[in-house]
């Protein structure tokens, strides 16, 4: 009985082939973008405060940098790397605190958390141009 | 029925005490990121003497450094989880993770350098 009924499962997951459900498509997200905050985040982060805070002709760069419509949208990439995993990493720390761990519950806040994500880098995208 | 004997504790116990900190480190640099907003938010420093100005604050600066510190604890955590789960010949698992060390020393260093000079 045992043997015919899982007689079919697949002997290893494809997960190409398979639907991931919303939160593992956020926990993946959260974990691909903190591996880029770390690199090239960090260093990238370090470059830009040594030229706002070195010299005034280094921070007119940065200035007339930002003004290029080109940086800004390239920007706008890492600024949601960024936003996102501030927004899974605080649905992490309720999570953590017990609260939204019914399914249902889990679920629309991984959605929540993808949506603020969005919102909050057109955001910044508005305040950057 | 209860258990004749407790059961062994085994394992190097940086567990928890790296998931705690991993969490920790995080409310800390959220609490800097709102309060420098607050700061810098208030009042946008707009050239840059206004912005030098502000970073001349001791406070600031260790507030700044201590995000980085911060920053760099979060960030060896999660990389040595992102390391353990799919690296697993030993030789370049201990590679990577010397070099992920070996960054994160220098980028205090520069950090430091950054905030101080």
């Amino acid at each position: 009985m045992e043997a015919k009924l899982h007689s079919k499962r697949p002997k290893h997951l494809n997960l190409f082939k398979i639907k991931q459900p919303l939160p593992a498509v956020v926990s993946i997200l959260h974990r691909i973008s903190g591996a880029l905050l770390f690199f090239p985040g960090i260093p990238l982060l370090l470059c830009g405060m040594q030229q706002l805070l070195q010299s005034p002709d280094s921070f007119d760069g940065v200035q007339n940098g930002l003004r290029e419509p080109l940086v800004k949208l390239g920007l706008l990439l890492p600024l949601w790397f960024f936003l996102h995993h501030l927004c899974a990493g605080i649905r992490h720390l309720l999570l953590d605190l017990q609260v939204g761990l019914a399914l249902t519950q889990a679920r629309a806040s991984s959605r929540w958390v993808l949506i603020i994500g969005f919102i909050l880098t057109a955001a910044s995208g508005v305040l950057l141009w | 029925m209860k258990p004749s004997r407790k059961l062994a504790v085994t394992g190097a116990h940086y567990g928890a005490r790296d998931w705690l900190a991993q969490r920790v480190t995080a409310v800390f640099m959220l609490i800097y990121l709102v309060a420098l907003a607050g700061v810098v938010g208030v009042q946008i420093p707009q050239d840059y003497a206004a912005w030098k100005s502000i970073f001349q604050h001791q406070w600031l600066r260790i507030a700044t450094f201590i995000f980085f510190l911060c920053l760099y604890w979060h960030a060896w955590i999660g990389m040595r989880n992102i390391l353990m789960d799919y690296v697993h010949p030993l030789g370049i698992r201990l590679t990577v993770q010397i070099a992920v060390i070996a960054s994160l020393l220098f980028y205090a260093v520069w950090a430091a350098e950054i905030l101080w000079s």
